[in-house]
């Protein structure tokens, strides 16, 4: 089903989105916020500028932007996929705890921050060219990628995972981030020993068309944290 | 060198004691031990924290627990308690961690306003033989009359949670208290046509079953949060505050999570759990309004989203921009409130008092025009049914109760949730510990209180010439201060008694 999004407000446009049976595609979307919030079992494509909030608390949907997405997309998210073609804003896959989100362009500020994991639940999140300051901040668990595919600065800003205390970060490209806490060690990859990540990175690659081999030549690191407990020295009992 | 004596001291009778060892048996704390040789207990005072269950347990009534007459040299500036603070920081580096509500000595507003009663002109009523509504619906309430085309009343409202009496459960996770500490609450929500919160650590699959009278909550961490989380709850309340502690965040530390807690969670066992004090994605009310909006689209507009705040200086702004965020109603805790664990410091320092945010906050929304639009939730700390019926005049729509709940279901306010071996099985995940509530029991006391404060204001109500708690609601002429200054009676907006 199509949906002209031209002119009509976001809680009309989530009402025929829900209603609406089978695959759906949004045409000229124009920030309406909140698209498919808590969505399962859909298919929806947007070509257009969602805006914020979109894809917040998803559980299963598979969302695919043609364009740039806004702030606070996957909110929460639980599973389900989101691919942008465009760039993100900030706060992407906040506190995510499933599903996968791949972004071909940049992504803004505090990306991936407070995502967790459960057992076989595991939130992915891709980013093609640069993340902001504050990637991966109060990280407890899941997978961040910042790949800085045409970029020969640094992929990150300041401060990634700051208070991390699970998860993992791969950074790629040979330029260690200067500011980051001493709980976090990095270490580089060595060649092509993504683990668990290579069926991500290969995903992501066959969803932009991208070269994974050419891609996976360059160096990586991976920055995990020293403890599951950073705070734990930090009290004494009154 | 351990530099501090114990602060109370077991003392047995020893004429008494009939070597049963039922209390070395029950203190988690280890405090009691058995001398063999000698046929004889012992007792290690330092590491008794006061909470009462040997006490309670030992069936010959040998053990009492006393305040330790030791002391320093006197100095009003330098207490032994703050000599004591400072040996222990000394001596760990760590900032001191308390729980339960702030114990310190400030004014308590509640207790210096007395109640209205009518007589000859406008006879009190008599709650026996009279109906007496304590019923509230919470939410916000429709403020303007709507027609549609052919000039009929629209009667929809914006969605409500309808209480039978103005007292709710606030918000304590399951990890901070226990698997049967929750089960109680939720049996008796439900019991009571009320409602329990779930707190930040999601919800355990077996409380599903709860769910119409369940709030969820959704906090910095959001741990737990996901979609059947959001639909089986009667309401979600976005927690930005607490009282205990405001502007600081939660940690529940690995070690309490453990099986079930993990699972609740969604977090592996042994990671800490952190919520920070901010929600990273919230830096002004139109973030919250984002927030509160994101979650009635996710929940189709079928549920009222509470935002909850702490009392702090300039809670009547931020409650004045809750109240325009699209919440339905504003939960606000004051400095009282209580906590599985807070820097003592900031419990003890931080925030303001509930009786005076309230009557700021219900003013400036009334000034504002805006009143309607959201319901009052006051809570930290409500100690009795004359709390809450003050409450209720200084403008509250209904009360959270924390510490009261878990003090009926046998918590003795020992102050030490934060180690984890609470000896009433309320603040613990260690199964022995945890078997020692038994839901079937906590729970009837839970109903009993709350059935008991619920006589209590039917009896006040009518002795105000009042039959419903709805025409107590900010009915401040019902109060009259005493010994409070002019500044203190103009905020609570009373007069003083006599007056
Ligand atoms: S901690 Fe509690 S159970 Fe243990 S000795 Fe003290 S009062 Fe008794
Ligand atoms: S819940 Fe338990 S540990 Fe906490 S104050 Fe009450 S009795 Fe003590």
């Amino acid at each position: 089903m199509k949906i002209n999004a031209k002119n009509i407000e976001y809680r009309e446009l989530n009402q025929l989105i829900k209603k609406s049976k089978g695959d759906i595609t949004i045409d000229n979307c124009i920030g309406q916020r909140y698209i498919a919030s808590g969505l399962s079992n859909k298919k929806i494509k947007i070509n257009g500028t969602p805006g914020n909030a979109l894809g917040a608390y998803l559980d299963g949907a598979e969302i695919t932007v043609l364009g740039n997405v806004q702030d606070a997309t996957g909110d929460t998210m639980n599973d389900g996929k989101i691919i942008v073609h465009g760039s993100a804003g900030d706060a992407l896959g906040y506190a995510m705890r499933g599903g996968r989100i791949y972004v071909r362009g940049h992504a803004g500020y505090r990306t991936g921050i407070h995502m967790k994991e459960y057992e076989t639940k595991k939130p992915v999140i891709i980013v093609g060219e640069s993340a902001g300051s504050f990637l991966g901040e109060y990280l407890a668990g899941g997978i961040l990628v910042v790949l800085g595919l045409s970029g020969t600065g640094m992929v990150v800003g300041n401060f990634p995972g700051t208070g991390m205390h699970g998860g993992k970060i791969l950074l790629r490209g040979n330029r260690i981030p200067q500011s980051l806490p001493p709980q976090i060690s990095i270490s580089p990859i060595e060649k092509g020993n993504f683990g668990e990540v290579e069926t991500y990175l290969r995903e992501y690659c066959e969803v932009f068309s991208l070269d994974y081999e050419g891609i996976t030549k360059e160096p990586f690191f991976i920055l995990k944290p020293n403890s599951s407990n950073p705070y734990h020295q930090m009290y004494v009992t009154n | 060198m351990n530099y501090i004596y114990p602060e109370y001291e077991v003392v047995r009778n020893y004429a008494r004691c009939i070597v049963c060892r039922a209390c070395e048996n029950q203190c988690a704390n280890c405090v009691h031990r058995y001398i063999e040789s000698e046929n004889r207990m012992e007792s290690k005072d330092d590491d008794c924290v006061n909470c009462h269950r040997c006490v309670t347990i030992c069936p010959t009534r040998a053990l009492k627990i006393i305040k330790s007459d030791h002391t320093f040299r006197y100095n009003s500036n330098w207490t032994g308690k703050t000599i004591n603070e400072i040996f222990k920081q000394a001596e760990s580096g760590g900032v001191l961690l308390s729980s339960m509500g702030n114990p310190e000595n400030y004014p308590v507003y509640f207790d210096k306003i007395l109640i209205n009663a009518s007589q000859v002109t406008n006879p009190s009523i008599d709650p026996l033989r009279e109906p007496m509504e304590t019923r509230v619906f919470l939410g916000s309430k429709v403020h303007k009359i709507k027609r549609d085309s052919n000039g009929k009343i629209d009667t929809s409202t914006a969605p409500q949670l309808d209480l039978s009496v103005p007292i709710m459960f606030s918000a304590m996770s399951y990890g901070s208290i226990s698997y049967n500490a929750h089960e109680s609450l939720a049996k008796a929500a439900e019991k009571l046509g009320i409602y329990y919160n779930t707190g930040e650590g999601g919800l355990h699959e077996d409380f599903y079953k709860y769910s119409k009278n369940t709030i969820v909550q959704v906090a910095s961490g959001r741990f737990g949060v996901h979609k059947s989380y959001l639909d089986t709850a009667a309401a979600i309340e976005i927690k930005m505050g607490q009282g205990a502690k405001p502007g600081i965040g939660g940690h529940l530390p690995g070690a309490k999570i453990v099986g079930a807690v993990s699972r609740t969670r969604m977090i592996p066992e042994g990671s800490d759990a952190i919520s920070p004090a901010p929600h990273h994605d919230i830096y002004s009310i139109e973030d919250l309004r984002q927030l509160v909006f994101s979650l009635k689209e996710a929940t189709d507009y079928k549920k009222p989203v509470i935002v909850k705040i702490a009392a702090v200086h300039n809670v009547t702004a931020i409650a004045s921009g809750v109240a325009r965020s699209g919440a339905d109603i504003i939960a606000i805790d004051g400095f009282r409130g209580g906590t599985g664990a807070a820097p003592t410091k900031i419990r003890d320092n931080v925030g303001i008092p509930i009786e005076l945010a309230l009557a700021s906050v219900d003013k400036r929304l009334r000034d504002e025009g805006i009143r309607d639009r959201v319901s009052l939730i006051v809570g930290g700390s409500i100690r009795s049914s004359t709390d809450i019926i003050k409450a209720i005049a200084l403008g509250a729509d209904c009360v959270y109760i924390g510490s009261a709940a878990l003090i009926a279901m046998g918590c003795h306010l020992c102050r030490s949730c934060q180690s984890g071996k609470c000896n009433w099985g309320i603040a613990t995940q260690i199964p022995n510990l945890v078997k020692r509530l038994n839901p079937s029991i906590a729970y009837q006391r839970l109903v009993n209180l709350v059935t008991a404060w619920n006589h209590e204001m039917r009896e006040m109500l009518g002795g105000m010439g009042i039959n419903s708690i709805e025409s107590l609601k900010g009915n401040r002429l019902m109060l009259r201060g005493v010994g409070l200054t002019d500044k203190e009676l103009e905020i609570l907006g009373i007069f003083h008694a006599g007056e």
